[in-house]
């Protein structure tokens, strides 16, 4: 197989101010890959991304982007590189075709063939209209829009994608997630993100890896991490209110609220038969959804691990506390029910 | 990066900052103008014509190239100190640093900006100037070459400053704290034959008296001090400064954690 579109080994950063962001870290993503790194909040991504495109500075460790190392030849490096950063990094002052025209300048690539480049840009994301108006009046989803655009100018081999979908509705995030999609298959590009909204990583990426703690604790295919997952949590509501949650043999059942009972189903297990024994019980279901996307529990079980709490599959009140959690639920919007 | 990509990195840098500069205007061209036509009024005309003579030349004479060279040195300085602490400060600076563009690139992108600012304003207030005298002009050749020059140390020194600053505060410091006084006592208003011996000795250890004397001598045939040996200075100071400023790019001072 061809080189790596990224490799990282052993990299760590420890910040100024004595903070061990990332403590040896190692990480492959193949070519044309679309890649996950997900993980909590401050948990070392955009540390990891930000060495990666130069915008930190490593305390040691390799990095090599294409098979070109960072420390031999950055210049070289950064040119197969997108980026899209976490925060905003653009000049509000300054109008959005004055923002790609330059950026496209920064690589080498003249007006004649920039200009053609970022009409094309613009349209594709919707930002055409606005081209000429400065781009502190565009709305928050737009200024991402802007730095997609923005990254994507001088057509690099690897685009990195840090939150790209923070603060963009749910209809705008599918839409680009379509286009990204469209672009890695396409054109080939290869893509990491980072994101907190789980189905994003769930329904866009081929490989993940998790971070927590500056430490790499997962790195495989979502579809091996999913087969992973040994017990899923469903919500039940009940038609009427029940004063103590019903035993059901073989589950493990919480009550929620006086008319919502929540049932973890371990793989294997038929839902059926829970269903049978709340019927004999007397109690009907009148709707049913599942506690959290599917990827959103492994990796709240995932995290807790790492922190060092026991269960691989949290009870369900854990899950309702701690920031991981709080972080979790947020995500949860637009999941749905069961997908 | 092939030579000819770096071309038009490097113009791409130098058009967005004259870009800058000339879209706010009302905030970079215009408050310098007409502080110098205050000088020439009040100095030049009003108190100048009671003051008589300086070094054998009509005062208003006298502080022209003083003025002019005042001008182009805090426009130069402030206009990259400004724009390099904004784009730091809006994190567009990012927008370089995750390019393949070679640090001297960027800095030689600013800098050149920062030139253009303070020549640009430079040429204005010599236009002004010709409203109150003739201007005439002993020494073309020496003349440009003293100010381009000038020009361009100040910018990098603008440049080092914008990268030290933590907050806006910090790019007025030295403009306040430094540069004016040192302008000032550089000889623009005066000549330093009037100071006491001691007086002249510690003004010799003022970078600006030279590049206002060599300027004069530009225009006038006249100076206080040795015109090469005040040219050899500034250009070593370029050097030196331009690689400070590189060293600190290259180490990511002030931009990169
Ligand atoms: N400039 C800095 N100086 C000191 N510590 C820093 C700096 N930048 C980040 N950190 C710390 O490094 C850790 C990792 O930060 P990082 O931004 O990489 O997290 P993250 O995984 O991107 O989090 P998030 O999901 O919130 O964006 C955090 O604890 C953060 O406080
Ligand atoms: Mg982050």
């Amino acid at each position: 197989m061809a080189e790596p579109a990224l490799s990282i080994r052993g990299l760590t950063k420890i910040y100024g101010n004595g903070f061990h962001a990332l403590k040896g870290i190692d990480l492959d993503v193949a070519q044309g890959d679309f890649f996950a790194l997900l993980g909590p909040n401050g948990a070392g991504k955009s540390t990891t991304l930000g060495i990666v495109c130069s915008l930190v500075q490593k305390t040691a460790g390799k990095v090599s982007v294409f098979g070109v190392d960072i420390d031999k030849d950055f210049a070289r490096a950064k040119y197969h590189l997108g980026v899209v950063p976490q925060e905003f990094n653009f000049n509000q002052f300054e109008k959005v075709e004055d923002i790609i025209h330059a950026q496209a300048g920064y690589y080498g690539m003249p007006m004649r063939e920039a200009k053609p480049r970022a009409e094309r840009l613009l349209k594709d994301l919707g930002l055409w209209d606005k081209r000429k108006g400065s781009a502190r009046m565009l709305s928050g989803g737009m200024k991402r829009r802007l730095m997609i655009a923005r990254a994507l100018m001088h057509r690099p081999k690897l685009l990195i994608l840090d939150e790209p979908t923070a603060g963009v509705d749910i209809e705008l995030r599918r839409s680009m997630w379509d286009y990204m999609r469209r672009i890695n298959r396409e054109e080939g590009t290869t893509i990491i993100l980072t994101t907190h909204y789980l189905e994003e990583a769930e329904s866009l990426c081929r490989n993940i890896a998790i971070i927590n703690h500056g430490e790499i604790v997962q790195n495989t295919s979502v579809r091996g991490l999913l087969a992973q997952l040994n017990t899923e949590t469903f919500l039940l509501d009940l038609a009427r209110p029940v004063d103590k949650p019903p035993v059901i043999e073989g589950f493990e059942v919480q009550q929620v609220e006086s008319n919502q009972l929540a049932i973890s189903v371990k793989r294997g297990q038929k839902l059926n038969d829970a269903f049978t024994q709340l019927t004999e019980q007397g109690l009907s279901v009148v709707s049913m959804r599942n506690r959290a996307n599917r990827l959103e529990e492994m990796f709240v079980s995932m995290v807790e691990d790492a922190n060092g709490g026991g269960a691989r599959v949290p009870p369900v009140r854990q899950i309702d506390s701690g920031e991981v959690a709080a972080k979790v639920e947020t995500s949860h919007t637009g999941t749905g029910g069961r997908r | 990066m092939s030579p000819m990509q770096i071309a038009i990195a490097l113009w791409t840098l130098v058009v967005k900052e004259i870009k800058r500069f000339t879209r706010i205007w009302p905030q970079t061209l215009l408050p310098p103008s007409i502080t110098m036509t205050m000088y020439f009024i009040i100095f030049g005309s009003l108190i100048g014509s009671r003051i008589g003579h300086m070094d054998g030349f009509s005062y208003m004479d006298f502080i022209v190239p003083g003025l002019i060279m005042m001008a182009v040195i805090t426009n130069s300085y402030s206009n990259v100190a400004s724009s390099f602490f904004s784009n730091k400060f809006q994190r567009s600076v990012e927008e370089m640093m995750v390019s393949p563009m070679p640090n001297w690139v960027i800095l030689a992108g600013f800098v050149i900006g920062g030139m253009v600012r303070g020549l640009g304003v430079g040429l204005i207030v010599t236009l002004v100037s010709l409203l109150f005298t003739r201007l005439s002009v002993q020494h073309p050749l020496l003349t440009v070459g003293v100010v381009v020059l000038t020009a361009a140390l100040f910018s990098i020194g603008g440049f080092i400053n914008a990268l030290l600053a933590n907050k806006f505060d910090d790019i007025s410091i030295v403009p306040t704290f430094v540069l004016t006084p040192l302008t000032y006592l550089g000889g623009v208003f005066y000549s330093i034959s009037l100071l006491p011996g001691l007086w002249q000795g510690v003004s010799m250890l003022n970078p600006i008296l030279y590049m206002v004397n060599v300027f004069r001598y530009g225009f006038l045939g006249v100076s206080d001090i040795p015109v090469g040996l005040a040219m050899a200075a500034i250009v070593a100071f370029i050097v030196v400064l331009f690689g400070v400023a590189l060293w600190m790019l290259e180490r990511g001072q002030g931009i990169r954690s």
